[in-house]
């Protein structure tokens, strides 16, 4: 049982048709995830990365087209199961976390009811369990006050706030696998930092799966094992987080030289050379 | 310091009973590249928009250049200052040109010779010429950015107003635009006064900076203060720890930086 992989992923296809044919944004990704194992996709607007975390859950709009040889989570294939049978997976055994709360939540519901809804549709239980789940996982979050805060609307709560209630909502059911899509691009630095120390504390406390999906390598390399760089709907180079600095590909080392650093003394940055593509 | 290029003084700033920024006070001095950092409501892009008339409800003293700055908009006053605003996807109009939205300030301030001066804006933007009738939706986020800068450049100012004018790109995308903002301060002699929430982009493009915190001020320092942390106010120091700041005490950020030497 142990010996299955979380996830595995064999030559996963994202293709959109166009007038001038199909382009594919994920072309022929292969990935396995291990339990516990934290794996972080790094790449830039338009490197596929977020559509590889959203056909995990299958969540490719048409006219956008999924196709994958082997796309099984903890010993079932994802690609077999019906529309019905997905909505039961989702949420309960692979929760996503999206990028900004503020378009995310549901502003006309109270967070309170929102994070009940998000466990309700998965388990029944009598109302006032289901009361005592919510605060404990507000708490759990570490939002102070969360009889308070469950009463609230989306509105009412700041950023990283808001990016607190929407983890919860997704771990309240216990999945076994967290995507987490830009989880902090929407925060201040100040409290991204936190917020990704809740998520690091919470996967490793119930032995979750998480895969982190940024745009920031640094950061990506302090909270993941493994790293796959994704550019062009392509793996570019796949490594383990500690060895990033010895990066052989010239699109990782491009990125990571094109980053200002705190002690600065480079007089220029240097650039991608894009003069195969369309340029900035 | 004698003749700065922007000064406030004592200034307070009000969105209706509410006061967002109280006490604040600094001088910039011509040619120089002064960033105003700090969190998300911290009023950091309310001075900017105060200095540029977009929130004209202040009390103290604003100056640019010398002149003192009246509430409201001042026309005289736009050909000396002018703004780049945080999201290219929102600051361009998105059924004008690239060509009228530049000729636009010029026709304003009735200025003639609009063709080439919007060529030549172009060019020292790095755009090629392809792309002077195009609508903004044709362009990627890193030329739209290129178009607002080029923008604020028409009228030939010499103060700049940025607020966050990367956050909104990618990595490598950020890096080109941080470059021209610096070689166009350089071959223009422009001044800048940035706002940003990245301490690594005040390391390349800022000679000194000021941390906000609340509406106020809580510390002025020069950005070798980056290098090793030396800063006096507890709030700062949490701000520079939260932003990857010692690398020693990081393994995976010193890690990176170790790489990041360039060859």
């Amino acid at each position: 049982m142990t010996d299955i992989p979380l996830l595995e992923m064999e030559d996963l296809r994202v293709s959109f048709d166009t007038p001038k044919g199909s382009v594919d944004v994920v072309k022929g990704l292969n990935l396995t995830l291990g339990r516990e194992e934290r794996l972080g996709i790094v790449g830039e607007s338009g490197s596929g990365k977020s559509m590889t975390g959203r056909s995990i859950l299958r969540l490719i709009r048409a006219p956008g087209k999924q196709t994958a040889r082997t796309l099984r989570f903890d010993g079932l294939d994802l690609m077999a199961q019906s529309s019905r049978q997905m909505r039961q997976i989702r949420g309960a055994r692979i929760s996503m976390i999206m990028q900004d709360p503020k378009f995310s939540l549901n502003p006309v519901m109270t967070i309170g009811h929102q994070i009940a809804e998000a466990l309700q549709v998965h388990e029944n239980l009598p109302r006032r369990d289901l009361q005592a789940r919510v605060i404990e996982m507000l708490t759990s979050v570490r939002i102070n006050d969360p009889e308070r805060v469950a009463k609230m609307y989306p509105h009412e709560v700041s950023g990283g706030m808001g990016q607190r209630v929407m983890i919860a909502m997704m771990l309240i059911p216990r999945p076994q696998l967290l995507i987490a899509d830009e989880p902090t691009s929407a925060l201040d630095v100040s409290i991204q930092a936190q917020v990704l120390d809740l998520i690091e504390e919470l996967v490793t406390g119930n032995g979750m799966g998480l895969i982190l999906i940024s745009h920031d390598l640094n950061l990506v390399a302090r909270y993941c094992d493994r790293i796959l760089v994704m550019n062009g709907g392509e793996v570019v180079e796949a490594c383990a987080a500690a060895d990033l600095a010895k990066a052989s590909h010239p699109y990782t080392k491009g990125l990571l030289t094109a980053q200002p650093r705190m002690q600065e003394t480079r007089d220029e940055l240097p650039v991608l050379d894009r003069s195969g593509g369309a340029g900035t | 310091m004698r003749n700065p290029a922007i000064s406030l003084k004592d200034l307070d700033i009000s969105y209706g009973d509410t006061k967002v920024v109280r006490d604040v006070g600094f001088d910039v001095a011509p040619g120089e590249s002064f960033a105003l950092v700090g969190e998300s409501g911290s009023g950091k892009s309310t001075v900017l928009k105060a200095i540029a008339g977009l929130a004209p409800d202040w009390t103290g003293e604003i100056s640019v250049l010398g002149k003192p700055r009246g509430h409201g908009t001042d026309r005289a006053f736009s050909k000396t200052c002018q703004m780049v605003f945080q999201d290219p996807y929102a600051s361009l109009h998105p059924r004008k040109t690239i060509d009228t939205v530049l000729s636009e300030p010029l026709a304003i301030h009735g200025i003639g010779r609009r063709s080439e001066k919007v060529v030549e804006m172009l060019g020292a933007v790095g755009l090629d010429q392809r792309f002077r009738f195009r609508f903004p939706h044709q362009l990627s986020g890193g030329q739209r950015q290129r178009v607002a800068i080029a923008r604020a450049l028409m009228l030939e100012p010499k103060v700049m107003l940025l607020d966050e004018p990367t956050s909104a790109l990618d990595v490598s995308v950020q890096a080109e635009i941080l470059n021209l903002l610096k070689r166009l301060r350089r071959e223009q002699g422009l001044t800048y006064l940035m706002v940003t929430h990245n301490l690594p982009v005040v390391s390349f493009m800022c000679d000194r900076m000021a941390v906000m915190n609340k509406g106020r001020i809580v510390e002025i320092a020069p950005k070798t203060a980056l290098y090793d942390g030396s800063f006096a106010d507890p709030y700062t120091r949490d701000l520079y720890a939260a932003s990857g700041g010692n690398p020693d005490a990081d393994p995976a950020g010193a890690a990176a930086s170790e790489s990041k030497d360039p060859a």
